[in-house]
């Protein structure tokens, strides 16, 4: 099971410039809180979308529930 | 219905009404959580929008998601376009978006206004899901 850091690495390795902070200790639920100048100009669906494409196939099977703000660096 | 009559009835619900709420339960006796919440920001705001109950067959939320492309109910279409789910609408709600996008008379919620908790949906022009799809 993936653990909270294992996710965030996988966030700002995927987004451009991304910082991610991530809880969530039982390895299937997770709050996430991303910032990346790539969400500039996109919708909040584009955004999400954006981070969801990161774990695709994986959200509703191993992952069960990502809890998703995102955030453009001000 | 078929499954492409039944994704066509969505993707015509979704043109023909500015503000739909695919959601499970009805304004009035929601049935989760998130679909409560979104429904207590669209009464907040006071704007009519049409509703469609996704619980009654399985089909209407695997139709639903592969329009939309999203995998979670509820979901929020303004004028054709995903908003999005509860998270999106609470904070496109705080931050006064959702008024804006909506056309909604009231800006952003103010911390001295109480948000209204209880059913204020006008029936006019109110899809009843159940004549919509099924």
């Amino acid at each position: 099971m993936p653990s909270a850091d294992d996710i965030k690495q996988r966030i700002e390795a995927a987004l451009p410039d991304a910082s991610a902070q991530v809880e969530g200790a039982d390895g299937v639920h997770f709050q996430a809180v991303v910032t990346s100048s790539a969400f500039a100009g996109k919708s909040r669906v584009a955004q999400h979308r954006m981070v969801m494409d990161v774990f695709a196939g994986e959200l509703g099977g191993s992952i069960h529930a990502m809890a998703l703000t995102t955030k453009t660096p001000s | 219905m078929s499954e492409n009559q039944l994704r066509d009835a969505i993707s015509e619900a979704i043109k023909d009404n500015d503000v739909i709420l695919f959601m499970k339960g009805t304004p009035e006796q929601p049935a989760c959580g998130f679909s409560a919440r979104t429904v207590g920001v669209m009464q907040a705001l006071d704007v009519s929008f049409a509703s469609v109950d996704i619980l009654p067959d399985p089909r209407i939320r695997q139709e639903l998601s592969g329009i939309s492309q999203w995998p979670t109910i509820p979901q929020l279409f303004v004028g054709g376009e995903l908003v999005g789910g509860c998270d999106i609408v609470m904070e496109m709600y705080e931050s006064g978006e959702l008024a804006t996008l909506v056309g909604a008379e009231d800006g952003a919620p103010s911390a001295a206004e109480d948000v209204p908790t209880g059913p204020a949906v006008e029936q006019d022009g109110l899809l009843q899901p159940e004549n919509r799809l099924s």
